[in-house]
């Protein structure tokens, strides 16, 4: 391994504030799942409640799948915020605790140096979400067993069970995807100021502004819609869609993607011609 | 013979929305120097740091190391150059050992062995395993110039190296410093506030004030240069004022609480000894302040008046 992108993911694990994100997921997700296993199927039998009179659901509908899509369902808006705590950091954190004039005075490029921070806070951000797949999956299966998936969407899709392994496996790549553009945003408010505490905040304002915007239904807004990057947001959904919309998922990829190297493009063009002076 | 030169600036400029930090500045360290850079706050002096060790970009002029461009050849300049740049701040929840990792890995890694000389030299190896937020600021400071030690580099810049430590860290420092002068054949570019400090260890120097050059050369040389200040205490003074005033070698008569300050040659200073107790003026004291000190703050004042 590159022996400077091995210092920054030392930095990055050796640091605290790393593991609130980590700690948030260990908690909240078996909370959620041990919730949901005392209220014992509610939320399916309310979602079928009308169809029960024409149709007759055979299996376990209620299982480890449902309980894990249901959880991505209702933390992804939160995630951006454990993304960022990391992700705004980088920088900043650096620019706070004066340590830019202990690295940046070193045989290593400006462009090398902020390329392999990028390069770890991505690690960071893949790191979260396959532990927020591996808590809310292992434990849903664990406490829920396996079964197919009922969506709700437009349509109600049933999706069989020896399908979900792999849709799932799309579902977090797709997750992973979106909140890479967060922490690419992040990093770039992380490159401006010199405390963390400002591209947190300033991110999450940001991405929640554009959330709501993205999502609500008034003309005026939708001719700005296409060029927010959250309304790109939910492209893990598209892994549970029947059948896969592959070129949906892959326009909207590009878009993300996009997005993600704008960011980084500014983030470079800022780093580069910046003056340490903390 | 001259050493050969490791660092030369042509009219260094940086200038900060409409004020400019650094001014035209010409500097030149040659090879074996200790080379003190001293200057006022506010002088230019951390600003130029800066710009040496590519912190800062300058607005104008040439940085040459090793006679080749900063611009152009910073990662191959900055491989034979350690720095320090004012306080010596860490990443705190790394021990100090990992620290100095973290900068080796930059440098392109060196081995465990050489991690451990330079906390030996620095007398921090006993305490490299613990985490730098345990480390009182002297310690800090010091594992600040291990850092700059790392990959025995020729040239080391270090700023202000012994702020805030106490009189027995600041002795420790100016040693050690020494001792990678004379054992190790580094080349030293010392910032510092404390004068004496560059007085003890310098032995080239240059003042800057207000961004601009005042002076430059060897540290001897300038000693040497114009008339000392002698602190005369005598009694009466008013006497001791008038005779003084009428030898033709003194330039001024200062009255402080602790008595006169004359601006003289060093030669005529046993003639107005003389001179005086001859006249019936009493003598109790007549001590030559001639320092870096009165020279920096004279030539800074001057400075100063000019601008």
């Amino acid at each position: 391994m590159n022996i400077i992108l091995r210092n920054e993911l030392l930095k990055t694990y050796l640091k605290w504030r790393t593991y609130i994100g980590f700690i948030a997921i260990a908690v909240l997700v078996p909370l959620v799942e041990i919730a949901l296993k005392l209220e014992g199927g509610g939320m399916v039998r309310r979602m079928t409640r009308d169809l029960s009179q024409d149709f007759i659901f055979v299996g376990n509908l209620f299982n480890g799948y449902f309980v894990t899509y249901f959880i991505m369902n209702s933390l992804w808006v939160h995630v951006p915020f454990l993304i960022a705590l990391v992700a705004g950091d980088q920088l900043a954190g650096e620019a706070t605790g004066g340590t830019f004039r202990l690295i940046l005075i070193r045989p290593a490029s400006r462009t090398r140096i902020l390329l392999l921070k990028y390069l770890a806070t991505l690690f960071y951000t893949f790191s979260l979400i396959v532990f927020l797949a591996a808590v809310s999956l292992g434990l849903g299966l664990y406490l829920f067993g396996s079964g197919d998936l009922l969506v709700a969407g437009k349509v109600l899709t049933i999706l069989p069970g020896n399908q979900l392994p792999l849709r799932m496996l799309l579902a977090f790549g797709l997750a992973t995807w979106s909140m890479w553009c967060v922490a690419s945003l992040a990093y770039l408010f992380s490159s401006l100021v010199e405390n963390a505490i400002g591209p947190i905040v300033g991110t999450m304002t940001v991405v929640i502004i554009f959330f709501i915007i993205s999502n609500i239904q008034i003309e005026f807004f939708e001719s700005v819609k296409p060029f927010l990057f959250t309304t790109y947001f939910n492209i893990w959904q598209l892994a549970f869609e029947e059948p896969i919309p592959w070129e949906m998922i892959a326009r909207n990829g590009g878009i993300l993607g996009s997005f993600s190297i704008g960011f980084y493009a500014v983030t470079w063009y800022i780093f580069v011609k910046k003056d340490v002076l903390s | 013979m001259h050493e050969a030169v490791v660092l030369q600036t042509h009219n260094l400029s940086k200038r900060f929305k409409n004020r400019w930090a650094v001014h035209d500045l010409n500097l030149e360290v040659r090879r074996g120097d200790v080379f003190g850079f001293l200057g006022p706050n506010g002088a230019g002096k951390s600003t130029t740091i800066r710009m040496l060790l590519s912190l800062v970009q300058p607005t104008a002029g040439e940085i040459l190391l090793f006679e080749k461009r900063l611009r152009s050849h910073r990662n191959e300049i900055l491989s034979h150059v350690g720095g320090l740049v004012e306080a010596a701040d860490f990443y705190l929840y790394l021990t100090a050992r990992r620290n100095l990792q973290v900068v080796a890995r930059l440098r392109g890694g060196c081995s465990a062995k050489e991690i451990d000389e330079v906390l030996e030299l620095v007398g921090l190896r006993e305490r490299a395993d613990e985490r730098v937020k345990t480390f009182s600021h002297g310690m800090r400071q010091r594992l600040g110039i291990a850092q700059a030690l790392l990959g025995s580099p020729e040239f080391i810049i270090l700023d202000e190296p012994t702020t805030g430590l106490d009189p027995q860290g600041i002795k420790e420092v100016r040693e050690l410093i020494k001792r990678l002068s004379t054992e190790r054949a580094i080349t030293i570019f010392l910032s510092s506030h404390l004068l004496s400090e560059i007085e003890q260890t310098a032995t080239s120097m240059a003042i800057i004030n207000r961004g601009k050059l005042v002076v430059q050369g060897r540290v001897r040389d300038l000693l040497d240069n114009g008339a000392s200040i002698v602190r005369i205490d005598a009694h009466p003074q008013e006497n001791a004022i008038a005779v003084l005033r009428r030898h033709p070698a003194v330039h001024n008569v200062r009255a402080r609480n602790e008595g006169l300050d004359v601006t003289v040659p060093p030669e005529h200073i046993s003639e107005l000894n003389a001179m005086l107790v001859a006249e019936g003026v009493q003598v109790r004291a007549l001590i030559p302040r001639r320092s870096l000190e009165e020279y920096f703050l004279s030539i800074t004042e001057h400075a100063s008046e000019g601008l």
